[in-house]
């Protein structure tokens, strides 16, 4: 009685929907509360017995659910509830609930299948809506299989109403239940011939999402979609039936030449915008190859570019831009209209048109291209620029730099894009002046002279988008600083008060830089002074001078040219090539007389200074690193601490033997001397080591050192270590320590070993090396510079190389050249440098591209009803439609007890697969006849089966519903799949 | 799936109608709509109503207050969307005369209805003004 009042109360004073939402318009501030008190209702409400009450509170929540975001899973049992009810505006709320919140995790869907089955066979032709609606947004495999029986019958009924959300339905019910494409797919066929267009509509565009994942299984249906193109006269379903050609064409030729006529004059006659478009797509898509077609294509796709309507024009950009690959000409044809869009105001329009230009990129066009992009990016805001400036840089370097001759330029520009004051592709930038500098040998004087112009602006240093840009330059010109005019200007750069700006990953590279830089300047004086003692040892008989600088003064420029041509002998590559140069310059200061006051002096664009080492300016040097080095030491980052503490003892060995040895020259012994500059020599053969990009492949061609065992297990480490804390999940990566080289190779940890051993293609473990390093970056080294070997060079530990590295680095030259040489290639008018490539692609992306599962199960169900192929895949085997078979077992024996079903269906299942492949393969036209013969006697029959057997087994199968599911995997394997002989 | 959700909102951002054919979370819906709205609503009118967002395409159309969206397949015809946005408004029109946003707030279930008798599971199935209403007027009836 209590519950009874309170239920009355509580329908009388519910609040509907409409008050709830009127209450929600008032609140302008405190929604939330607001909310939260409704909800708080609702939780109440929904628990009523009343079915008004209960219904109205679910309203609520869905609409709550809907459009603010409110979890309504809590009321799934409620939600049921509701869809039970036998009124049917409260069943409308049930559903609509169900089907905004229910997923395939939703617990309570394995109780509503019943409900589904009675809604669907009921005969309000709503309440089947209903449920249809429903069924289509929320349909897990489960459901799919126990009712496609229902909507097998449903395919053929004479309301259109109910029959086209039917056909609706059936695309979900095919993605999860691939098997019911056996049971329901000739029904689907049929529909293709229906001549109500509602129908019509429903059915292409079901077989237009089928055809879109898997076009070659529809084939066969080509004659059906052919008619339709020809005689529909519904916009949108020729539309669809286009898509559909869109994708069949490709795989049949012959298929194409009979489309592509129709497809024009669909193209010549439309008035329709959207239709028009649609013909063009297609064309430019499937049918570029027909010259005609083509070109009427691209006469109207020019309509649609001088359209005022930017929809348009953005289509026609898009259709422009899906033809440029295979007719160029079309996109040069509108060139002037494309360029002018990169100014239009709508930023999709300037992409797409952005899209265009790149396209048109060859190696011909690319300097002036590239010019008008850079002049644009100045003009435009920054989001766009970036744009710009993202798609040069990745149009550029395609391929490893295929369409760049001129490698100066190249680097110029990249220097210039950097100014760019919205330049954000920093990480872009850096990574291409790195690897050009790698890659292409020729342009590394360039390249140091741009990196040295970005280095030595002190305005650059303020904007951190570009630090990525500065640490590559860093590296470029401490990597090649004999290509430097002027070393000592480039470490007055490095220190610049400003660099403090930076973060201290650059600051790091910057320091390892300057160590480079030193070492470079301390070998060539230690070198020059060296042919100066050996060529001339009167010096030391003569002890004219105390310091270096007397003593050379009075020498003769003869002298001079001796040391500076006895350079290259013993000294760096790069050395030779300014020699000659280097040597008249130095000539004409000595006649000057003012070297001393030149030495160091940055601001001075002097090209004398780039070599003359004089001891003061070595000393100065040594200062000025000194002097900059001093904060980094109370770094608390450990790269900047550590380099900085190298570069600062090195400098304490060297200082105090360069001081004396040199100045007190004539007292000193020459061992003495000889320590200092045999670590400096050290230092520079080391440093002067050429670099190249790595091959991904590295790894393979280092023999495994004896003695060493890579495959053995692991497993008993965990007891060993059993008493350090091992985080679980990545206990993996702490044995993959990466060695400062090729770290990507050497840091395997022990299970990605063991997993390259079963699964033999070694691009499967670099795929997955790399995966690993990109989830686990944190237990790798930096990468920029772990990319470091040669990729032609030896293996790590051959004996040759060991004698390359202690040998002079002429050899080292030979070698590089030779390894170049060979892959170099000949080019027409201006020679392009040679670019270092790997043999395999630098980028390996294996994204091993699976087909989904599902789809080959459905693609396999869908060719063999249609062409009666064997495909059938182990798995739809083993999947039995367990309705479906039993629904067999009525048709032909209806009292039959189970055990003995078995064996029939047993006997049964093989006969499809026999008959099939005759009748099937017969060509398409007499399919369509042969099947119009057959249909109308089974599906009668059929629906009067089910019907029956639809009433037998509702209440058997809900009872033992539960039951049955955890049996499953057991099913499965016992019993063989059945499939309804319905298409013979 | 060619259509894979329609969202109405406001000038003010506000959802006043979402219909999903695909699950998503409540998280992902929420953040969704917001970068789509944000995406949409301050564009112009003479910028295209073409969006790229995610793996989706949106089309969208103003009509006074109310942005309709709708999210397809890279694959969908735009144009063909936009004249389906249109008849949506239409129908719409046809039945509640004049449509404001307020005769969609108040009348969310049967803008359901409708959008259920035009789209199936992603798919437009009923293009007939005449025949997207007649089983409505037959429940308002009852």
């Amino acid at each position: 009685m209590a519950g009874g009042t309170s239920s009355i109360m509580e329908t009388l004073f519910q609040r509907t929907l409409d008050d709830m939402i009127k209450g929600l318009r008032l609140q302008l501030i405190g929604e939330s509360a607001f909310v939260s008190k409704a909800l708080d209702e609702i939780r109440r409400e929904v628990k009523s017995t009343d079915p008004s009450t209960k219904s109205t509170a679910l309203h609520k929540l869905s609409y709550l659910a809907s459009l603010h975001f409110h979890d309504m899973s809590w009321a799934a049992f409620h939600v049921v509830e509701v869809m039970s009810s036998s009124r049917f505006s409260y069943k409308r709320i049930g559903y609509h609930a169900a089907s905004l919140s229910f997923n395939d995790d939703t617990p309570v869907l394995l109780l509503i299948t019943n409900q589904l089955r009675k809604d669907l066979g009921s005969t309000n032709e709503f309440e089947v809506s209903l449920a249809l609606e429903c069924l289509s947004r929320i349909a897990t495999a489960d459901l799919a299989r126990d009712l496609t029986p229902e909507i097998f019958t449903l395919l053929s009924t004479t309301k259109l109403f109910v029959r086209k959300k039917a056909i609706g339905v059936v695309l979900r019910l095919f993605a999860k239940y691939p098997d019911a494409v056996r049971v329901c797919f000739k029904r689907l066929v049929e529909n293709l011939d229906s001549s109500d267009p509602q129908i019509l509509s429903a059915v292409v565009s079901v077989f237009c999402e089928l055809a879109s994942r898997d076009p070659g299984s529809y084939l066969p249906l080509a004659p059906e979609f052919y008619r339709i193109l020809v005689d529909s006269k519904n916009n949108w379903v020729l539309i669809k039936v286009l898509k559909i050609f869109a994708k069949l064409a490709p795989l049949e030729p012959r298929l194409a030449k009979r489309v592509v006529e129709p497809i024009c004059d669909h193209l010549r006659r439309t008035g329709a915008k959207s239709l028009m478009f649609e013909c063009v797509r297609t064309v430019v898509s499937s049918f570029s190859e027909y010259e005609s077609a083509a070109k009427l294509a691209v006469v109207k796709i020019r309509e649609l570019l001088v359209d005022d309507d930017p929809n348009l024009k953005y289509l026609g950009l898009q259709a422009l831009s899906i033809v440029a690959p295979k007719h160029l000409w079309a996109v040069l044809e509108n060139k002037e209209f494309v360029i002018k869009s990169l100014s239009d105001g709508d930023p999709n329009i300037k992409t797409e048109s952005l899209r265009l230009v790149m396209a048109m990129v060859s190696e011909t066009n690319v300097v002036e291209i590239a010019r008008v992009l850079v002049n644009y990016s100045l003009k435009s805001d920054p989001e766009f620029c970036n744009e710009i400036l993202g798609s040069i840089l990745s149009t550029c370097s395609r391929n490893v730099y295929e369409i760049i001759i001129d490698f100066d330029w190249y680097v110029s520009l990249i220097g210039e894009m950097s100014r760019i004051p919205h330049c954000q592709k920093g990480d872009e930038i850096e990574n291409q002046l790195i690897d050009i500098g790698m890659r292409v040998q020729d342009v590394r004087p360039k390249l140091v002279r741009v990196a040295r112009d970005l280095l030595i602006d002190p305005a650059l240093l303020g904007n951190p988008f570009l630090h990525k840009i500065l640490s590559a330059a860093a590296w470029v010109s401490g990597e090649y600083v004999e290509f430097s005019r002027n070393p000592f200007e480039l470490m007055q750069a490095i220190f610049q008060p400003r660099t403090s700006l930076l973060p201290l990953s650059v600051m790091a590279v910057y320091i390892h830089s300057a160590f480079k830089v030193l070492i470079f300047c301390l070998h060539c004086y230690i070198l020059q002074r060296e042919s100066i003692t050996s060529s001339c040892p009167e010096n030391l008989v003569l002890g004219v001078s105390e310091s270096v600088l007397k003593r050379e003064m009075p020498e003769d420029s003869g002298l001079i040219r001796t040391t500076c041509e006895a350079l290259p002998v013993q000294g760096d590559k790069g050395f030779n090539r300014r020699a000659s140069n280097q040597s008249s310059e130095v000539f004409s200061v000595e006649n000057g007389g003012d070297r001393t006051i030149n030495h160091g002096q940055t601001s001075t664009p002097n090209f004398s200074e780039k070599s003359s080492f004089t001891y003061e300016s070595i000393v100065k040097l040594i200062n000025l690193v000194e002097l900059a080095m001093g904060p980094c030491m109370g770094s608390h980052d450990v790269e900047v601490l550590e380099r900085a503490r190298n570069l600062l003892c090195f400098i304490e060995v060297i200082k105090g033997e360069i001081t004396e040895c040199l100045e007190h020259k004539e007292k000193k012994k020459e061992s003495e001397e000889m320590k200092a500059s045999e670590i400096i020599k050290l230092m520079s053969d080391a440093f002067s080591e050429e670099l190249g990009p790595v091959s991904l492949s590295a790894q393979k061609r280092v023999p495994i050192p004896e003695g060493l065992e890579l495959k053995e297990s692991l497993d008993d480490l965990g007891t060993i270590c059993a008493d350090i804390q091992v985080p679980p999940s990545n206990d993996s990566n702490l044995f993959s320590l990466g060695s400062p080289y090729n770290g990507e190779e050497v840091g395997v940890s022990a299970s990605e070993l063991e997993s390259k051993e079963e699964s033999e293609p070694s691009n499967e473990a670099t795929a997955l090396l790399t995966d690993h390093r990109k989830r686990h970056g944190l237990y790798y080294l930096p990468s920029e510079k772990n990319e470091i070997v040669p990729n032609d060079y030896p293996p790590a530990n051959d004996p040759k190389l060991r004698d390359n590295l202690n040998n002079d680095t002429e050899d080292l030259v030979k070698l590089t050249e030779q390894s170049l040489v060979t892959n170099k290639k000949p080019n027409h008018a201006k020679p392009r440098p040679v670019v270092v490539k790997l043999d395999e692609r630098d980028v390996v992306t294996i994204t091993a591209k699976r087909p989904e599962p599902n789809d080959n199960l459905l693609s396999g169900a869908v060719r063999e009803v249609l062409l009666g192929s064997d495909t059938r895949t182990t798995t739809s085997q083993h999947n039995p439609p367990d309705k479906a078979s039993s629904k067999r077992k009525g048709k032909e024996k209806l009292n039959v007890d189970p055990s003995s079903k078995l064996k029939e269906d047993l006997g049964d299942s093989e006969k499809p697969d026999h008959e099939n492949p005759s009748s099937r393969r017969s060509k398409h036209r007499t399919h369509g006849k042969e099947r119009r013969q057959k249909s109308p006697s089974k599906p009668a029959e059929e629906r009067e089966n089910n019907g029956q057997k639809g009433k037998q087994k509702s209440s058997h199968r809900a009872r033992h519903k539960a039951q049955e599911r955890a049996d499953a995997p057991l099913n499965a394997v016992s019993q063989t799949p059945v499939i309804p002989d319905f298409l013979l | 799936m060619g259509i894979r959700f329609i969202l109405m909102v406001n000038k003010q951002g506000q959802t006043r109608l979402a219909q999903y054919y695909e699950y998503l979370t409540i998280e992902e819906r929420r953040a969704l709509e917001g970068e789509i709205v944000r995406k949409c609503l301050a564009r112009n009118e003479q910028q295209c109503s073409f969006v790229e967002h995610r793996n989706y395409k949106i089309v969208y159309r103003r009509y006074a207050s109310l942005f309709f969206l709708v999210g397809v397949d890279n694959e969908e015809n735009e144009l063909a969307i936009l004249e389906f946005i249109h008849l949506l408004v239409e129908t719409m029109d046809r039945h509640f005369g004049n449509v404001c946003e307020l005769d969609i707030m108040f009348h969310l279930e049967k803008a359901h209805f409708m959008l259920e008798e035009m789209v199936m599971n992603g798919c437009i199935v009923e293009t007939s003004k005449s025949n997207i209403l007649a089983p409505i007027q037959l429940m308002d009836k009852a």
